[in-house]
């Protein structure tokens, strides 16, 4: 099983500043699987996401990425990236067409774009629904094409991995509605995705496995059980903390590394 | 008139070295105005005195000494921005002033040197560009405007998103001291013309300037030289007519211009928002109903 984790986080413990953030997770994608982070503010779901792609460094424990030690993983163009982010603006204009391409750099890196790598840009912009918006600027977008944005970049290396931190923070319905049929469109092409949410909404279909951090630790790794119980609601695994005052109370105790896989 | 101040080699020698700083200024000053570093340049600016005043004091050309100091402050400056855990603004005004004093101090140990050699290099003086120093511009400018344009794309990812640009496998780190180093080399380029204390000006302005009128990365980039290179050539030309200092003339137009661009712009942007709106409307509704 572990041989085809596309994401294997062990015993992983981070700090940031003295404060520790990461108390020591156990997280595995599977090949094809589409997993859920959740937890409240400041329970480490970004962190997590954040040491597996190596922005934030590890302190004990390993991370693995398609079976590689991250520090000598170096097939980036497998790995679609979205980062927490309200804009896709930097402090000069860009259109969405020279932001996208900014994605495939993992494939061409310090070479010249080819017409296969202009044809995928093209495309991952078609994929989030914004072609006849290609050469106008990102800083006229609204928030959700903004993210759209963003994925759409993620897309552009065409990735067998996507990792998205808080993809539908302060995105509209209708954009929350491309996504996921974006999401889809990829995950039905064999794509294993890594997404830290807030809360499962219009994603809930497509989501395999949740797991729900609280305080550094991983409290619940298991199925999506809300669906069927709340419909509409947070899982019910999520305590108060967790989530919102009207989950219910059902929350497993944290479990420290090491117990769960 | 136009052969006459052709005709003239100090003119020769000062418009040469005022369109390479009308080229490159802006061609490094985007990416620092991309990152939100559009002070850098003074930052720079100040160290580089330094330099001059180290170029004095051995008797070398001032160019090469305040490009290697300049060089040097700039990786130090990177180097803050990476590890600087707390108060990296105070390690910054340290390494600004003390560039700064380090110049006065130097020049005025220099057996040559006196600080009215200072003011030249501080706001610039065509009628001093030496043979040398073209030389040495034309190296400097042409490794700028390799890495400026030879590397856009990659240094348009990691001005754009540091972060992003990691997971792309980029060497973000090599990438921003390149840029660091590439920004430091501008600015001796442009010493001799606009001067160490307005220097940034160049570099930002026309981008800003540019920015007004474009809505794509490509296009700023290209306004920015050539609005770059319009205010430099006029400048010099004007500071030869009037006898008007060069580098507040370069960058009091550079500033018109700006200004010019903005006004401009106001009813471009609500031309294409008009446009943009309905576009954006059936964008809107369209692959909802085509996908969900």
């Amino acid at each position: 099983m572990h041989n085809d984790a596309v994401i294997s986080l062990s015993a992983a413990t981070a700090v940031l500043g003295s404060r520790p953030v990461l108390r020591g997770i156990d997280l595995a994608v599977q090949r094809g699987e589409v997993v859920a982070l959740l937890g409240a503010n400041g329970s480490g779901k970004s962190t997590a996401v954040r040491s597996v792609i190596g922005q934030v460094p590890l302190t004990g424990g390993s991370v693995e990425l398609f079976g590689t030690p991250l520090k000598r993983f170096k097939q980036w163009a497998r790995v679609g990236y979205v980062p927490q982010r309200t804009t896709a603006a930097g402090g000069v204009p860009a259109t969405i067409r020279e932001v996208v391409s900014s994605g495939r750099l993992s494939r061409t890196r310090l070479g010249l774009m080819s017409k296969t790598d202009k044809a995928a840009v093209e495309k991952a912009i078609a994929l989030v629904g914004l072609a006849d918006r290609a050469k106008d600027s990102v800083s006229a977008l609204s928030g959700g094409q903004h993210q759209r944005v963003l994925i759409a970049r993620a897309l552009a290396s065409e990735p067998e991995l996507l990792i998205m931190d808080e993809p539908m923070a302060g995105v509209d319905l209708a954009s929350q509605e491309i996504l996921a049929a974006t999401l889809r469109e990829q995950v039905a092409a064999g794509v294993s995705v890594l997404l830290v949410l807030h809360e499962l909404g219009p994603l809930e279909p497509l989501i395999d496995r949740t797991v729900v951090l609280r305080d550094g630790l991983v409290t619940y790794d298991g199925p999506v059980t809300a669906g069927e119980a709340l419909p509409g609601h947070d899982p019910h695994h999520l305590t108060k903390e967790d989530c919102h005052p009207h989950a219910a109370p059902a929350a497993a105790s944290p479990v420290p590394t090491g117990l769960l896989t | 008139m136009l052969t006459d101040i052709l005709s003239t080699a100090f003119m020769q020698r000062a418009l040469i070295a005022a369109v390479l700083v009308g080229i490159t200024a802006p061609a490094i000053g985007i990416y620092l105005v991309q990152r939100r570093q559009s002070l850098m340049g003074d930052g720079i600016g100040h160290v580089a005195m330094t330099g001059v005043g180290l170029g004095f004091l051995m008797q070398t050309s001032p160019v090469w000494t305040a490009t290697v100091v300049a060089i040097a402050g700039a990786v130090i400056m990177e180097l803050i921005r990476w590890y600087g855990k707390t108060r990296g603004d105070i390690a910054l005004a340290m390494l600004f002033y003390g560039g700064m004093a380090g110049g006065v101090l130097l020049i005025n140990l220099a057996p040559t040197g006196s600080n009215a050699n200072l003011s030249s290099y501080l706001f610039g003086s065509l009628s001093t560009v030496s043979q040398e120093d073209v030389t040495a511009i034309v190296l400097l400018a042409a490794f700028v405007v390799a890495v400026t344009i030879g590397l856009r794309r990659q240094l348009f990812a990691v001005s754009q998103d540091e972060e992003f640009a990691r997971v792309t496998g980029l060497p973000v780190r090599a990438l921003n001291l390149l840029v660091a180093v590439t920004a430091a080399v501008t600015v001796t380029v442009a010493m001799r013309v606009v001067g160490l204390l307005l220097v940034s000006a160049l570099m930002v302005v026309p981008v800003a300037a540019a920015q007004q009128i474009s809505r794509s990365f490509t296009v700023t980039f290209v306004l920015a030289v050539a609005v770059g290179t319009v205010v430099t050539l006029a400048g010099t030309v004007a500071s030869y007519q009037y006898d008007v200092p060069p580098g507040a003339t370069i960058v009091l137009l550079a500033i018109a211009v700006f200004v010019a661009l903005t006004l401009l712009a106001t009813p471009l942007a609500r031309r294409r928002a008009r446009a943009g709106h309905s576009k954006g409307q059936d964008n809107a509704v369209a692959p909802v109903a085509a996908k969900v």
